[in-house]
C-alpha cells in the first residue's frame, strides 16, 4: 500500500518545478508547458484525495479541468501567434511594452 | 394699532430685497416707488401707532414678541418695545430718513447705481429701526451691526473711485473696536442678570442696586464695567475720541448718506444706548464723569478742525461730532433728557445742513471745496434760506431748536457745578456758530469764484430737493419747542419733553437724579451769555468772510493761526498717529502670518504631502517592469504568502 | 508490493521528465517530455482508482493538447532558446526560494494531516463509469453544459486572436466598384504583404477548434 501522502508530495513537487519553470524560462512554450506541469499536478493531487475520501466528486473535478486546460490552451497559443507576429520573438522579455 | 409694531421694521427690509432683487436694469420709477414709497408706508404707520400710544397706553412701555426663536430663555427674542423714548428715536427716524429719501430721489437720479443705493437705504432704515425699536440688546445689537454694515455698504458707494472703498472699510474697521467692547459688555450684563431684556435688566438692577455696585471686574463695579464698555462702542458709532476718525472720511459717501446715517440717525446710536441704559450711568458716577469729559473734549476738538477746513462737507462732518459730543456731555451729566433732545433738534439742522450742502454740490457740478464757491445766494435762495436758517438753529440762536437743546446742556453742566465742562461747552458753543457761518459766508456771500462752466450749470433744486429742505427747516425751527425749560417760559412747566420722558430717565435708589437748580437770575444770566458768544461768534464771521472778502479773509485767519493752523487742517495728525502706531504694526503681523505661517508652514505641508506621493510613485512606478514573468513572480510569492498565512 | 513498484518507477519517471521540461533549452524536446510526465501520470490515475480519467489524460492532454503545442513550435520555428545575459537572477532565485517555501508549507501540512494513514481498499463504486457519467450528467449537467459553452467561447477566441490581419473593407468611392466584384478567396490587394504567413491563422484556428 502505497500512503496517500506520497501521492500528494509528488504533486506538490511537481508543483514546484512546473512553478520554477515557468518563472524562470524566457521562452514562450516553455512557460506554457510548465503551467500545464502545474495543471497536472493538481490533477494528481485531486485524484489522490478522491481515492483517499472515497468520494467520486475529485475526479469530476479532474474532468472539467481537463477541459478548461484545453480551452486555456488554445486561447494562449493563439495569443502567442498574435504576439509573434507584430514582435517577431518569443522571448517574453522583449515583450515588455507596458514597462514604465 | 400698536400691534402693528413689528410692521414698521420690517417694510424697509422688504423694500430692500425687492429693490435688491429688481436688479440694476430695473425701471426708475419702480424703484423709486419702492425706495421713497417704503420709508413713506413706515412714516404713516409710525405717526399712528404714535398717536396711538400717545393718546391710549402711554406712558406704560409696549412690548411685543414679532418672533420667538428660542426655546429657551426668551430674552433673545425678536422682540419690539415701544416706550418714551423709543417713541422718540422712533419718530426721528422715520420723519428724517422719510424725506432724506424723497430728497435722494433728486439728487441720486442722474447717478449710477440708483436702484443699489435706495436697496442700501431701505436696509439701513430697517437696520436703524431695529435697533431703536428692540426690547432687549440683542436685537439692538443686531441693528447696531446692521447700520454699520449699511454704512460701510454706503460710504463706498461709488466703489469704482480709490478713496471711498476705503473710507468705507475704515469706519467698518473702527466701529467694529467699539462693537467688541459693547459685546463684552453685553456679556457682562447676561452673565450676571440671565437676560437681555431691556425692562428685566432695569428692574433687577433697581430692585438690588448694591448688586450693580458690587465690584466686578478691573476694579469697576458691575455698572461701571458695563457702563464703560456701552460707552466705548457709542465712541466708536457716534464717533468720539478716540473712535472719531472714521466720520469725516465717511464724507465720501453720496450726500444725502451722509445726512442721514452720519448726522441724524445712525450715529445717534451711541448717545441712545447711555439714554436706554441710564440706570447703569447712574450708579456709576466715575464712568458719567468719564462720557462727560470725553464729549466735551471731542465738542471742542472737533469745532477747532472744523474752522479750518475748505471741504463743506467735512465742515459739517466735524461739526456732527462736535455737536455728538455735546449730546454725550449731557448723558454724562445725567441730563439725559437734554441729550436727547439735543439728539432731535441736531437731527433737524444738521440733516438740513447736509442737505443743503447737497444742493449746492449738486448745482456746482460736483464741486466741494469753499474756496471756489460763493455768490450762490441768488443762484440758489431756496438751498440759501434754509441753510441759513439750519446755521442759525446750530449756532444756538432763539427761539429756533438749537437754542432751547443746547441751553438745557449748559444749564445742567453749570447746574451741576462743572464749571469746566460749563466753559469748554460755552466756548464751543462760540466755534460752532464761527465755522458755520464761515461756511455761509464763504459759500454764498459775495462773488462767485468758480469757473465759467460751473456758473452756467449753476441752477436751484428740483422740488425733490426742495421740498425735504424746507420740511427740515420748518421742523429745525419748532422741534425746539417741545422742551422749553420752565426757566426760560417764565416759570410755566411746558417741557413737554421731559415730562414725556421722565418714565425712562426714572433715577435708581437714592442715586435719583435731583435737579440741580440756580437762582433764577444765574439761569438767565447763563442763557444770555450763551446766546451772546453764539452771536459774537456770528458776527465775527461776518467781518472777516462776510461781503467778498472769503478769501482774503482765510488767508488773514490763516496767518493769524500761524503754526496752529497745520495742526488743524491735518486734524491734529491723528489718523497719521494711528497709521503708525496702530494700521503698521497690524499689517506687518498679518503679512508674516501670510508668509511664514501661510506660506511655509501650511503650504509646505500641503507641498511635502504632494511631493511624498510624487517620489513613492517615482520609486514604485520600477516595479511595471513590462515583463510577464516578474509579474508572475509577485504573483506566485504573493499565494505563497497567502497560503502560508492560511495553512500555518 | 507491485503496486508500491509501479508507483516508484513512474513517479520517479514524471519527476525526471517534468525537470527536462522545465530545463531543457529545445522547446521541442520539452514539450516531448510533457508527454512522458502525463503519461506516467496516466499510470498514477489508474493506480488511484480513476482509470477513465487516466484515459482522459492520454486522449485529451497528450493526444489534442500537447500535439496543439507542437504544431505551434513548428509554425512558428522556434529554435533552441538563446543563453541570454545573466539578468534575471534575482527573478530566479525568487523563484527557486519561493518554490521552496511553498513547497516546505505544503509538504508540512499535508505531513501534519496524513503522513502513514492507511488506505481503504479500493471501493468498486469509486472506479465505475457508469456511477462517474451518471453523477457528471445528474447533479453537475449545468456545469458541464457550461463547460463546453466555454470550448466553443475559446474557440472563437482563439480564431479571432489568430486570425491573419484583413485589409478595410472599401465602403467609399471607386474601390467600391472594385469591391463589388472582389471572388470569395480574393482580397482586393494589390500585392501580397511581405511578411504573410500563409496558412498561419487558419490551421492555428483549426487546430485551436479541434481541441
Amino acid at each position: 500500500m502505497v500512503p496517500i501522502a506520497w501521492y500528494l508530495l509528488l504533486a506538490a513537487l511537481l508543483f514546484a518545478i512546473g512553478t520554477v519553470g515557468a518563472l524562470t524560462r524566457r521562452n514562450g512554450i516553455t512557460i506554457f508547458l510548465s503551467i500545464e506541469l502545474m495543471l497536472n499536478s493538481v490533477n494528481l493531487t485531486l485524484v489522490s484525495y478522491s481515492r483517499l475520501l472515497d468520494d467520486r466528486t475529485g475526479q469530476l473535478v479532474v474532468f472539467f479541468v481537463l477541459a478548461v486546460a484545453a480551452a486555456e490552451a488554445a486561447v494562449g497559443l493563439a495569443l502567442f501567434i498574435a504576439v509573434y507576429r507584430h514582435r517577431r520573438t518569443i522571448d517574453l522579455d522583449r515583450v515588455n511594452l507596458l514597462r514604465w | 394699532m400698536t400691534d402693528l409694531l413689528w410692521l414698521i421694521p420690517l417694510l424697509p427690509f422688504l423694500g430692500a430685497a425687492l429693490n435688491g432683487a429688481l436688479g440694476p436694469r430695473a425701471p426708475k420709477g419702480l424703484v423709486t416707488a419702492v425706495g421713497v414709497g417704503v420709508p413713506g408706508l413706515a412714516l404713516v404707520l409710525a405717526l399712528g401707532i404714535l398717536w396711538d400710544y400717545g393718546t391710549r397706553l402711554a406712558p406704560a412701555p409696549f412690548e411685543q414678541v414679532a418672533y420667538a426663536w428660542t426655546a429657551g430663555p426668551s430674552s433673545i427674542d425678536v422682540a419690539f418695545l415701544l416706550d418714551p423714548l423709543s417713541a422718540v428715536m422712533l419718530f426721528v427716524v422715520t420723519f428724517v430718513g422719510f424725506w432724506i429719501h424723497v430728497y435722494s430721489v433728486g439728487y441720486m437720479g442722474h447717478e449710477g447705481g440708483y436702484q443699489r443705493y435706495f436697496a442700501y437705504l431701505n436696509l439701513f432704515m430697517g437696520a436703524m429701526l431695529l435697533l431703536v425699536l428692540g426690547a432687549n440688546y440683542l436685537v439692538m445689537f443686531v441693528g447696531w451691526e446692521g447700520v454699520g454694515l449699511c454704512s460701510y455698504l454706503l460710504i463706498g458707494f461709488y466703489y469704482d473711485q480709490k478713496i471711498p472703498p476705503e473710507a468705507g472699510r475704515k469706519a467698518f474697521i473702527v466701529n467694529r473696536i467699539g462693537d467688541f467692547a459693547f459685546l463684552v459688555g453685553m456679556f457682562a450684563l447676561f452673565a450676571t442678570y440671565g437676560t437681555l431684556r431691556y425692562t428685566e435688566i432695569f428692574a433687577a438692577v433697581a430692585a438690588a442696586p448694591e448688586r450693580a455696585t458690587a465690584p466686578y471686574a478691573f476694579g469697576l463695579s458691575l455698572a461701571a464695567f458695563v457702563a464703560l464698555c456701552f460707552f466705548i462702542g457709542a465712541t466708536g458709532k457716534s464717533a468720539q475720541i478716540p473712535l472719531h476718525v472714521w466720520l469725516p472720511d465717511a464724507m465720501a459717501g453720496p450726500t444725502p448718506v451722509s445726512a442721514l446715517i452720519h448726522a441724524a440717525t445712525m450715529v445717534t446710536a451711541g448717545v441712545y444706548i447711555v439714554v436706554r441704559t441710564n440706570v447703569l450711568y447712574q450708579l456709576a458716577p466715575g464712568v458719567s464723569l468719564l462720557v462727560a469729559a470725553v464729549g466735551a473734549a471731542t465738542a471742542i476738538f472737533a469745532a477747532t478742525i472744523g474752522l479750518a477746513q475748505d471741504d463743506i462737507k467735512k465742515v459739517l462732518a466735524y461739526s456732527t461730532v462736535s455737536q455728538l459730543g455735546y449730546m454725550f456731555l449731557a448723558a454724562g451729566l445725567g441730563a439725559y433728557t437734554a441729550a436727547i433732545f439735543h439728539l432731535g433738534t441736531h437731527a433737524f439742522f444738521k440733516a438740513l445742513l447736509f442737505l443743503g450742502s447737497g444742493s449746492v454740490i449738486h448745482a456746482m457740478a460736483g464741486e466741494q471745496d469753499m474756496r471756489r464757491m460763493g455768490g450762490l445766494k441768488k443762484a440758489l435762495p431756496i438751498t440759501y434760506w434754509t441753510f441759513l436758517l439750519a446755521a442759525l438753529a446750530i449756532a444756538g440762536i432763539p427761539p429756533l431748536a438749537g437754542f432751547f437743546s443746547k441751553d438745557e446742556i449748559l444749564a445742567a453742566a453749570a447746574g451741576e457745578g462743572h464749571w469746566l465742562l460749563y466753559a469748554v461747552g460755552l466756548a464751543t458753543a462760540g466755534l460752532t456758530a464761527f465755522y458755520m457761518f464761515r461756511a455761509v459766508y464763504m459759500t454764498f456771500g459775495g462773488r462767485f469764484r468758480g469757473t465759467e462752466e460751473q456758473r452756467r450749470h449753476l441752477h436751484e433744486s428740483p422740488p425733490s430737493m426742495a421740498v425735504p429742505l424746507v420740511v427740515l427747516a420748518v421742523g429745525s425751527v419748532v422741534a425746539g419747542w417741545f422742551g422749553i425749560p420752565q426757566v426760560l417760559a417764565f416759570g410755566a412747566d411746558v417741557n413737554w419733553l421731559h415730562h414725556w420722558l421722565e418714565p425712562v430717565i426714572a433715577g435708581v435708589g437714592d442715586t435719583a437724579h435731583a435737579e440741580h437748580h440756580l437762582p433764577l437770575a444765574a439761569e438767565w444770566g447763563l442763557v444770555l451769555l450763551a446766546v451772546a458768544v453764539a452771536v459774537g461768534g456770528i458776527l465775527l464771521a461776518r467781518r472777516i468772510y462776510g461781503g467778498d472778502r472769503a478769501l482774503e479773509g482765510e488767508r488773514r485767519v490763516v496767518s493769524a493761526l500761524g503754526p496752529a493752523h497745520p495742526v488743524l487742517v491735518h486734524k491734529y495728525w491723528v489718523d497719521e498717529w494711528y497709521d503708525r502706531l496702530i494700521v503698521r504694526p497690524l499689517a506687518l503681523i498679518a503679512y508674516g502670518f501670510w508668509k511664514v505661517v501661510d506660506g511655509w508652514i501650511i503650504d509646505g505641508a500641503l507641498h511635502l504631502t504632494a511631493s511624498v506621493t510624487e517620489l513613492t510613485g517615482d520609486l514604485g512606478r520600477f516595479s511595471t517592469t513590462g515583463n510577464v514573468r516578474n509579474y508572475l513572480l509577485y504573483f506566485f510569492l504573493g499565494v505563497v504568502v497567502l497560503l502560508g498565512w492560511i495553512a500555518l | 508490493m507491485i503496486e508500491v513498484a509501479i508507483f516508484a518507477i513512474f513517479a520517479a519517471l514524471a519527476l525526471a521528465s517534468a525537470l527536462v521540461v522545465v530545463l531543457h533549452r529545445n522547446p521541442v524536446y520539452s514539450t516531448m517530455s510533457l508527454v512522458v510526465t502525463l503519461i506516467s501520470l496516466a499510470v498514477l490515475f489508474v493506480l488511484l482508482g480513476a482509470p477513465f480519467i487516466a484515459a482522459l489524460q492520454v486522449l485529451i492532454y497528450t493526444g489534442a493538447i500537447v500535439v496543439l503545442f507542437l504544431f505551434v513550435v513548428m509554425l512558428l520555428n522556434i529554435g533552441r532558446e538563446e543563453i541570454g545575459e545573466q539578468r534575471g537572477l534575482v527573478q530566479k532565485g525568487a523563484a527557486v526560494v519561493g518554490a521552496g517555501a511553498l513547497l516546505v508549507i505544503v509538504g508540512l501540512s499535508y505531513m501534519e494531516g496524513y503522513g502513514g494513514a492507511e488506505l481503504a481498499p479500493l471501493d468498486e463504486e469509486l472506479v465505475s463509469l457508469t456511477g462517474l457519467a451518471a453523477e457528471l450528467f445528474g447533479r453537475y449537467l449545468l456545469t458541464f453544459e457550461l463547460v463546453g459553452l466555454l470550448l466553443l467561447v475559446a474557440v472563437i477566441a482563439a480564431t479571432v486572436l489568430a486570425a491573419r490581419e484583413r485589409p478595410a473593407v472599401p465602403t467609399v468611392g471607386r474601390d467600391l466598384a472594385t469591391a463589388a466584384t472582389l471572388e470569395p478567396g480574393e482580397d482586393g490587394l494589390v500585392s501580397e504583404r511581405p511578411d504573410d504567413e500563409g496558412d498561419l491563422a487558419g490551421s492555428a484556428g483549426v487546430a485551436g477548434g479541434a481541441g
